[in-house]
């Protein structure tokens, strides 16, 4: 008899038009690292949250030693020591660090919160798993990986002893996730169990004791890492083989596409400069890269590429026509579609149909409309066509409401949307964030497809993996600016990761002006 | 939820897929309600005055039933005012100057009524075009603020509520042609200015409801047919998403506080150009600094609707019809103030009626189920 501190059995929980967990068993050892493996919509997250008490299962009961149990919300999970680091931070923005980590528990005499004692547990806790956090600053102020070390610090104040990360290095930088692995990795010599929640196959591979993988909601199987591959888990994952390399044949890029001249963007947070003076052009064929860390100019880089922000200085040019002052409708008219940053925010009209949202470019085109009023039919039939075309699932087809769809679904939509209509230059903005690797493979070979049928494609990306594989050219932006152009067969991994950090720069203005 | 989008514009429509859409739900949530906020009054009525509570309380529900010529009437500018709150309100913004706007409309069309002299057949039909005037301005000023310089558009409209109130009064009073000071009141119109009456017998009622019905299915294929109603609700559901779709979103917004604004105004001109009841006579403004309770009933309508132009139609009527039943309850000794204590409760119950309806359909989903024991998941779900 082995000793599980939690077990799952055969777990069903369904939603309108779908079963989420279909008979699905999961047993966690003391003292373990269990990943648990699946692609987006496969029912992780589901599972997860029956565990954590904010969904109640139809069929199937929770053990904890070996005892049953009911948890019917997250303060029964807390009070069985299950804690949660949410994809998505549960966190109170104006609080104070030490204010969010006892918030809900706040040790008190007479109503009056007592905080020193906190302060000193919290300063010991992260002493001692070296979760550096400054416990007097505003959470808004403090960084995404902080912020995290923030919920880290959350469970262990509470003394969880099952710890459950869903997703946690999607939002962090190499270093960070570097770090954070670390961490994982001295919880466990603790004694500590970890449910690991990721699609990233090389994090497993490197703190995973065991690891569990589900697909569409049904249990595949329950594997020793040591004993298995990054191949084997992702033809588990996916029910196929997956390729880790992107294909593409080797192709010369022709005429400019997008020229961009000494573009100067001021910050959103503050009025510094976030882009300066950034010069480079993409020509139809290639895809290019636009490297970085988190936070270097990038986002306000897009912003005024494709419109939402303004620049300050310096000029596009898209197809021959300057659209440095253009609206975003002209540009897109101009030819460019831009799969954007943030999926929530800008890209899906998350209350809207699926229809509705495939045709959020196009609705006034007059395919879609007659004066004035849409044209339902055409919607309809060409919706279907797109979700055919790009297999785009979800419960109801077109009439799908967009919020309910799958992460990696919802990615797929606006790739079909930005995709399908007529572009010549494809704005990406970290298009695989939060995809696991089947939807990646796909993403990836969008992108390529693009680029063989002659559009230019400028790819903005914090994944080195991605970068290297899929760019034929890499722009580095460090602070600003562009800090090396550079060649993927060329360079190595280290060398990108340097120019990244700052520690290295070419002086590329010239050559990158000199046409 | 309470603004959501509803209607699919499948063709497969099934008994399921009505029962499911949010449609249905606000309408079951409306009506429960109702029935809350009605069996609420009718325990206030108990503990004011138990003996006459179940006659008063036939007066409510029924009363409205023998006067139906004054329910449509006194809905019509509950309607205009309740679309445009409601219309506004699928952009996201809160349009409370419904008021201002209201009073503004009831001003211009009083002004073409008393002072401009023009053939009967077309009189009113320019004084109702004036009220929806004024009340596109009232309703403009609040969106370009909001568009050009992101003032909340609720601190504006509220201020133009008090500025269009004021002013419209201080116009009145100082106009002679218009203004009657020994009586505190504006003259009777003149015949040509008023609306045709649709001829119930001692009621007001006029061509006005039709109007406000019409206008009201309009608006519902505005939002539902057209690309402007698909922007205006995108950029009501994620303003930023519109934008990045390269919406005009501060264009947008200007346009659909003036459309609100006129809705609001054409509600005053209809409410202020009604034919009376009373030979000679016709309706008259009372400049007494008050701002005018049509705006609000508007809001409390287009929640009780939830926003949808069809269901605001049927709550302001059913709003008017209970007022009126109040009224007559004062027949067997009651207040009407206490009609209005209903109308409050029923309006503060449709505002978690929603929440209550949710928990009732998952109780329904369960008693189904044991039936329904084919599993709806494979279609599409793959």
């Amino acid at each position: 008899m082995e000793n599980y501190i939690v077990e799952m059995l055969n777990i069903t929980k369904k939603f309108p038009g779908i079963i989420a967990n279909d008979n699905i068993t999961l047993r966690l050892k003391k003292g373990e690292i269990h990943a648990l493996l699946g692609e987006n919509g496969a029912g992780k997250s589901t599972l997860m949250s029956v565990l954590f008490g904010l969904y109640r299962p139809e069929i199937g009961e929770i053990r904890k030693n070996g005892e049953i149990v009911k948890i019917n919300n997250p303060n029964d999970a807390n009070d069985l020591g299950i804690g949660m680091v949410h994809q998505h931070f549960k966190l109170v923005d104006i609080f104070t660090v030490l204010e969010n980590i006892i918030l809900g528990v706040e040790p008190n005499t007479m109503g009056f919160i007592q905080k020193k004692d906190a302060r000193k547990k919290v300063v010991e806790l992260s002493e001692k798993y070296g979760l550096r956090v400054d416990p007097d600053n505003l959470i808004e102020n403090i960084t995404v990986g902080m912020q995290q070390r923030v919920e880290i610090l959350k469970m262990l104040y509470r003394d969880n002893e099952i710890l459950i990360f869903d997703e946690p290095t999607a939002v962090l930088t190499p270093q960070e996730i570097k770090e954070l692995l670390q961490i994982m990795k001295g919880f466990a010599e603790e004694g500590k169990s970890i449910l690991f929640i990721t699609h990233k196959l090389n994090e497993i591979m490197e703190v995973a004791d065991r690891c569990t993988v589900l697909r569409k909601g049904k249990y595949i199987g329950t594997v020793d890492i040591k004993d298995s591959s990054k191949e084997e888990l992702s033809r588990m994952m996916v029910g196929r083989d997956i390729s880790f390399t992107v294909q593409k044949e080797k192709r010369e890029p022709g005429e400019v596409v997008l020229s961009v001249r000494n573009l100067t963007v001021q910050s959103k947070n503050n009025k510094n400069n976030a882009v300066k003076n950034v010069s480079f052009d993409v020509r139809a064929g290639e895809i290019v890269c636009l490297a970085g860390i988190d936070g270097n100019g990038q986002t306000e880089f897009v912003h005024a590429l494709t419109g939402l922000q303004k620049s300050t200085s310096g000029n596009i040019n898209l197809m021959g026509n300057d659209i440095t002052n253009a609206s975003i409708r002209q540009r897109s008219i101009n030819g460019m579609s831009h799969i954007p940053e943030d999926r929530h925010k800008h890209g899906l009209v998350l209350d809207y149909k699926l229809e509705e949202n495939l045709v959020l470019q196009r609705y006034w085109e007059p395919e879609f409309q007659k004066g004035g009023f849409i044209k339902f039919d055409s919607v309809r039939k060409y919706s279907e066509g797109l979700i055919d075309k790009f297999d785009i699932r979800s419960g109801q087809g077109p009439i799908t409401i967009a919020r309910s769809m799958s992460g990696g679904n919802q990615q797929k939509a606006i790739i079909a949307r930005e995709i399908d209509k007529k572009h010549e230059l494809l704005v990406a903005v970290q298009p695989t964030r939060g995809l696991d690797v089947g939807a990646i493979e796909y993403v990836h070979k969008q992108l390529v497809q693009r680029r063989d049928e002659g559009k230019a494609v400028f790819l903005v990306s914090l994944e080195l993996d991605e970068v290297m594989n899929v760019s034929d050219r890499i722009l580095v932006i460090y602070e600003g600016e562009i800090v090396g152009e550079l060649d993927p067969k060329k360079i190595t991994v280290q060398e990108l990761g340097l120019y990244m950090s700052g520690a290295k720069r070419d002086n590329i203005k010239e050559n990158n002006n000199g046409e | 939820m309470a603004n959501n989008n509803d209607i699919t514009h499948s063709k497969k429509y099934n008994i399921k897929n009505i029962t499911k859409s949010s449609a249905f739900s606000s309408f079951t949530a409306a009506l429960m309600a109702i029935f809350l906020g009605m069996i609420f009054g009718f325990i206030i009525m108990l503990i004011a005055a138990p003996e006459k509570a179940v006659a008063g309380f036939r007066f409510v529900l029924l009363g409205g039933l023998k006067r139906i010529g004054d329910v449509f009437y006194f809905a019509t500018p509950i309607i205009m005012t309740g679309l445009s709150v409601g219309f506004a309100f699928k952009m996201g913004l809160f349009n409370i100057g419904a008021s201002g706007q209201y009073t503004m409309g009831m001003f211009f069309a009083l002004y073409v009524g008393f002072m401009m002299d023009l053939p009967s057949g077309i009189h009113w039909i320019v004084a109702i075009l004036a009220g929806i005037l004024g009340g596109m301005i009232w309703g403009f000023i609040p969106g370009v603020f909001k568009a050009l310089l992101n003032v909340n558009e609720v601190i504006t409209s509220i201020m133009f509520n008090y500025i269009g109130m004021y002013l419209v009064d201080m116009m009145i009073q100082t106009n002679e042609t218009m203004y009657i000071s020994t009586m505190a009141r504006t003259k009777y119109l003149p015949q040509s200015v008023q609306i045709p009456s649709l001829g119930i017998q001692g009621s007001n009622v006029n061509l006005g409801i039709i109007f406000a019905i019409l206008i009201g299915i309009g608006l519902y294929m505005v939002l539902q047919k057209t690309t402007f109603g698909y922007e205006l609700k995108a950029t009501g559901y994620n303003k930023f998403a519109a934008e990045y779709a390269g919406m005009r979103v501060k264009t947008n917004i200007i346009i659909t506080m003036v459309i609100a604004g006129g809705l609001a105004g054409l509600g005053g001109a209809l409410a202020i150009l009604a034919p009376s009841a009373i030979a000679g006579s016709s309706m008259t403004y009372e400049p007494i600094n008050r701002i005018a309770a049509a705006g609000f009933n508007g809001i409390a309508v287009a929640l009780l609707g939830s926003s949808h132009p069809i269901g605001i139609i049927f709550a302001s009527i059913f709003i008017s019809h209970i007022q009126r039943g109040g009224t007559l309850a004062s027949l067997v000794g009651y207040k009407p103030e206490i009609i209005d204590v209903v109308i409050a409760v029923i309006i503060y119950f449709s505002a978690f009626a929603m929440i209550m309806n949710a928990g009732l359909a998952r109780l329904l989903m369960k008693l189904v189920k044991h039936d329904d024991k084919v599993p709806n998941n494979t279609k599409g779900a793959e």
